[in-house]
């Protein structure tokens, strides 16, 4: 076991969590946001599987990467706006609605792929950018600064979202919204433009995560390949108490016991493989079971709202 | 990019004569058994002279199903039960010795390694995969004395990313030379080429996705199964026989990519691996 901690194994572990935290930052920020506004989106997978292809097949189609975050982005926007159509129009219930929006994404995005592309094709994506003088930082500078643009922005997003939802006006109405749907409408604040506006966006990051795979951290599409990391971030916006910070806490803390748990199959430490890989999900049940207050959350989440109804 | 058996049944069409001689229809991405069940059933039903299943996880539905159709052949895999205990005659099974390339895989990655550490990432240790996994390991470590080999695996068929970040952290810990089995090793071969690592792949050749990094693979031939079941269906035999692909059958090969030169030493070696696990005298697993 000692053998687990010498230096260049935590440095290894701090590289590969700083990667693997990406997708989940974008994904699980976007979502926290819409859920603060009261809407669940269960098709954060579907929609990250789409924003993964987009990004995949304009870059590859155009060789730029740009153009391929764009796409992301707006094919994830898009899927946000069905959301909402169906969960803030139609008042639909919401987890069933997200859990369609994921099938619905996971087949087109497989279909668009089989049909457009024939197998997995890769890309040269977003190039590490070394930070001059926090990369020289001994020892832990390395790891830290000498990442892809996409892998920088992700963890900027953090302290934005913190800002937009505690600093600014419309972070007081997402609030509201959230947790009073009807004494924000008696104050003249629409219910129905800001969940539409925060679903659409969480459904946009949603995207930017997928396309953070596609064309940043492993830059190929595959069919399925996010995997199942939606739902975590889904998971991690409750392990985070939808808090951006908490956010950042729930999945660094995923993802460092992701890349803990393949070194110690890598060192043969006399562990199962069976059992070291399930060992970020039974934590992050466990966080859910004893660590999250359930005082935290918006108040009105899942709930439709219609004007007159309290 | 058909891999594995949808290239085989291609091949063969190919040279039955064409779509005219051999109608082939495929439905893919069925992990949802039940849904599977019920694609084997209506091909079954719509005559097909022999329906696959290629998938460990279907057999108990193809068992309750063949006896419905005692006039179509089917086969699933990787397997060895034909079910013929259970009074059922129209089901082929098959499976390949992965563990024969692995070996031999394992010997050139041993030969070819500067750092003297390989990393080899499996999906689930089970199976085709684990077979293929310890015979790679006790092919490197036959080859060279006090070649590291590090074994890890995702836990899953279809993760792409852990797959691609457990051959990071192979590297991290000083492997130059990586293996992986099962369909998520693309994210893992991307990681080589960027590492300049090597990379050996297994089932089908892998070349294409990185011609700079994979050296070669154990490629799964399943065109003379297929022509077996193909002919004993014609000659009345519905099924009880359980395929292997070996090196000795020719169900198993090595494909070398001509780009990456492989040194001589390591070259005979590989070959002696075959010889010697065709006349037995080499056991690939301990």
């Amino acid at each position: 076991m000692s053998e687990l901690f010498t230096l260049p194994v935590l440095l290894g572990i701090l590289y590969s969590g700083i990667r693997l935290a990406t997708p989940y930052l974008y994904a699980a920020i976007g979502e926290a946001l819409s859920q603060r506004a009261g809407v669940l989106n269960l098709g954060v997978e579907g929609i990250m599987l789409m924003g993964a292809y987009a990004a995949f097949f304009v870059a590859w189609r155009t060789e730029n990467l740009w153009l391929g975050l764009g796409a992301a982005a707006l094919v994830g926007a898009a899927m946000g706006l069905m959301m909402a159509y169906i969960s803030v129009t139609l008042r639909a219930v919401q987890g069933i609605s997200g859990i369609g929006l994921h099938l619905f994404g996971l087949g087109l995005s497989t279909l668009l792929f089989k049909t457009t592309m024939g197998g997995v094709q890769s890309i040269s994506g977003f190039k590490p950018i070394r930070i001059p003088i926090l990369a020289d930082i001994p020892l832990i500078g390395e790891q830290m600064f000498n990442h892809s643009i996409l892998v920088y922005l992700a963890f900027l997003l953090v302290p934005v979202a913190h800002w937009v939802l505690n600093g600014t006006t419309l972070g007081l109405k997402i609030r509201a919204v959230g947790q009073n749907p009807a004494a924000a409408d008696s104050l003249g604040v629409s219910v129905m433009k800001i969940r539409y506006l925060m679903v659409s966006v969480g459904g946009m990051f949603a995207g930017i995560a997928g396309a953070s795979l596609s064309i940043a951290l492993i830059n190929l599409f595959q069919e399925n390949m996010t995997n199942g990391q939606g739902f975590i971030a889904v998971a991690l916006v409750y392990f985070g108490g939808w808090k951006p910070w908490g956010v950042l806490g729930g999945a660094l803390l995923f993802s460092f016991v992701q890349a803990l748990q393949l070194w110690i199959q890598v060192k043969d430490i006399n562990i199962p493989s069976d059992i070291a890989v399930m060992m970020p999900y039974l934590l992050t049940i466990l966080a859910l079971t004893f660590a999250v207050r359930r005082s935290d959350q918006p108040a009105a989440l899942t709930k439709p709202f219609e004007r007159g109804e309290a | 990019m058909r891999t594995g058996r949808g290239a085989g049944l291609v091949a063969v069409q190919e040279e039955m004569g064409g779509e005219g001689a051999l109608e082939i229809a495929y439905s893919e991405s069925m992990f949802n058994v039940p849904d599977a069940a019920a694609a084997l059933r209506d091909y079954a039903s719509q005559g097909y002279d022999l329906v696959i299943a290629h998938g460990t996880q279907y057999g108990t539905s193809l068992s309750q199903l063949a006896p419905d159709f005692p006039e179509t052949s089917f086969a699933w895999g990787t397997a060895t039960n034909t079910f013929q205990a259970e009074g059922i005659s129209n089901v082929f099974a098959y499976q390949a010795e992965a563990q024969q390339g692995g070996y031999v895989l394992g010997t050139l990655a041993a030969l070819m390694s500067e750092s003297g550490v390989i990393g080899v990432s499996g999906p689930v240790e089970a199976g085709d995969a684990k077979l293929y996994v310890d015979g790679f390991k006790f092919g490197a470590e036959n080859a060279k004395a006090g070649t590291q080999v590090n074994v890890s695996y995702t836990g899953s068929f279809s993760d792409v990313s852990l797959m691609a970040a457990a051959a990071e952290t192979h590297v991290a810990a000083g492997a130059d030379m990586l293996t992986g089995s099962s369909q998520s090793v693309v994210g893992a071969i991307g990681v080589a080429k960027d590492k300049g690592a090597f990379w050996f792949g297994t089932q089908w050749e892998q070349t294409s996705l990185a011609p700079e990094a994979v050296v070669a693979s154990q490629v799964y031939d399943w065109t003379g199964i297929i022509k077996d079941m193909i002919a004993s269906h014609q000659a009345g035999v519905m099924g009880g026989k359980a395929y292997t692909l070996t090196f000795k059958n020719g169900g198993l090969v090595i494909a070398y990519n001509d780009a990456i030169e492989v040194p001589a030493e390591a070259l005979a070696a590989a070959d002696a691996a075959i010889a010697g696990i065709q006349d037995g005298s080499v056991k690939p697993l301990p």
